[in-house]
């Protein structure tokens, strides 16, 4: 449905990338020696990421769509709600606790967090629960690089994330529609696998406040809202955390949450998915097409059970 | 009395407002104005207004009686019929554009979901409905036989707003404000008849 017009800007029009870039690190050494408090800031764009190969030959879902239909019930509980809403949330600073069953425990700020590591850009498939899918360009860090710097013990077989709690910037949460905070949760092995990603940006800028901003979590084959948004807590752990939506609906949203066709939810088949921006439905592949990736760390598991 | 071949230009105009939702939408389908997700905005939108449609062509008996505004009547079975337009529009827009005819697909959904077998029901119900609004219709089944089958409305009524709830995944703001307006219209029918069988007795 998208009709794209050609740019109205000739290519030679535009400042040279290098001159631009300049600029902007002018700006922002300006912005940093007048530190207007809560002054947005330029958008910084991520353009060192390292390219990967994930998502080669994938049509990327357009950044308009990617930005504009949100689950994001913290910033409002309809789609389009999140971006109408998405000046609430204040982003800087922003403090990261890791804890739990760790030996080195500690807060930090979120550019902290990921500075030891290089950003990547890694396309990827996210598949919502509700039956819709977009291809999207991640930028990010390996997660289980960054939870290695904590030294994990070998207690902790869990690894819990808990997104923000704040109903001044995250106005939804003034309605108990759910259990505030939101809180998510992977297994130590699902955490540490090479596919899952902790993202600061897409589509090459920081994560707009609609998608998640500043650091989200993204688990390509689990359905998306195991990939939680706006994180300040991760907490190793011995025990499996109780996770947001399966506390609200047990019989309809499993803390495993893998892409899988053959298991329906309650209210609608999980077998076909609409693609953003295409007509017909395609079909949802197990593990959300990362099978050969990720099938290994479910083998025995009934799935149907487990879902 | 009015002659019969003067304009009624209340109905005129009520039928002309009863086609603005789909201009509306068909303007927001022209400009792109759906979002990401068009075909889930066009059967949304579709189900909102069927459902508004029913609402309010159930409130025009209680008002009409309240305000003592005999008119009203005339417009009722405009109102239903603009209902059921919307209900078919919404069916035809989840099999067409939601399933592509994925058959085997419909009728799983239709036999395995709750919402979904409480939506197709309600169709189903308000399809006679339908088809005996026409005058030709009420004289041959008779008033009070004809009087019996549309008080199916109220059952699809009813249905069409647990289809909406079970749908809701989080936010039931909505369809529970339907539901009251529903059950203030429903109990306003119980407390006449009470009444009446009262006056009665």
């Amino acid at each position: 449905m998208l009709i794209r017009r050609p740019p109205d800007i000739k290519p030679s029009e535009i400042t040279p990338r290098g001159l631009y870039l300049d600029r902007r690190r002018f700006m922002l050494a300006a912005g940093a020696l007048i530190l207007l408090p809560g002054s947005a800031g330029a958008a910084l764009r991520f353009d060192g990421a390292v390219k990967t190969r994930w998502g080669e030959g994938l049509d990327i879902t357009s950044v308009e769509d990617a930005t504009s239909y949100n689950n994001f019930v913290e910033l409002g509980s309809d789609k389009s709600s999140p971006k109408r809403n998405a000046a609430a949330l204040v982003t800087r600073p922003w403090s990261v606790t890791v804890e739990g069953e760790c030996l080195k425990p500690g807060a930090l700020g979120v550019e902290d967090l990921l500075a030891p590591h290089p950003l990547e850009e890694r396309i990827y498939r996210l598949r919502c629960v509700e039956g819709w899918s977009m291809v999207i360009p991640w930028v990010g860090v390996p997660l289980g690089r960054v939870l290695q710097r904590f030294e994990p013990t070998s207690r902790a077989k869990w690894v819990e994330f808990t997104t923000l709690h704040d109903p001044q910037r995250l106005p939804g949460q003034r309605r108990a529609v759910l259990d505030w905070p939101y809180v998510e949760g992977l297994r130590i092995d699902e955490a540490t696998h090479p596919l899952s990603l902790l993202a600061v940006g897409m589509y090459g800028d920081e994560l707009p406040a609609q998608n998640g901003a500043p650091l989200r979590l993204v688990v390509p084959w689990k359905y998306g809202f195991k990939s939680i948004k706006s994180i300040v807590r991760i907490r190793f752990s011995e025990t499996r955390p109780k996770t947001t939506w399966n506390i609200a609906q047990p019989d309809e949203y499993g803390f495993w949450a893998n892409v899988n066709p053959e298991v329906d939810h309650p209210r609608w088949s999980q077998k076909k998915e609409r693609r953003i921006g295409q007509f017909f439905k395609i079909k949802t592949d197990m593990f959300n097409g990362y099978a050969s990736e990720v099938a290994h760390l479910y083998a025995g598991m009934d799935l149907a059970r487990d879902f | 009395m009015a002659g019969p071949r003067r304009p009624d230009w209340a109905k005129r105009g009520l039928f002309v407002l009863c086609l603005v939702p789909l201009a509306w939408l068909a303007f927001d389908v022209a400009n792109d104005a759906l979002g990401a997700n068009p075909i889930e905005a066009v059967n949304r939108r579709l189900g909102d207004w069927a459902i508004r449609l029913l609402l309010i062509s159930l409130a025009v008996t209680p008002l009409r009686q309240a305000f003592h505004w005999p008119q009203a009547a005339r417009m009722r079975r405009m109102l239903g019929l603009f209902a059921f337009f919307y209900v078919a529009l919404h069916v035809t827009s989840y099999l067409v554009l939601d399933q592509f005819f994925d058959w085997a697909e419909i009728w799983a959904d239709v036999v395995k979901r709750k919402y979904m077998t409480f939506g197709m029901l309600a169709f189903t119900l308000l399809l006679p409905l339908a088809i005996t609004s026409t005058d030709a219709m009420v004289k041959r089944l008779g008033g009070a036989r004809w009087r019996r089958l549309h008080r199916l409305v109220h059952l699809a009524a009813v249905l069409a707003v647990l289809h909406h709830f079970f749908l809701v995944k989080v936010d039931t703001t909505e369809p529970l404000l339907y539901g009251l307006i529903l059950a203030v219209l429903l109990g306003w029918r119980v407390a006449k008849i009470k009444a009446t069988s009262k006056s009665v007795a």
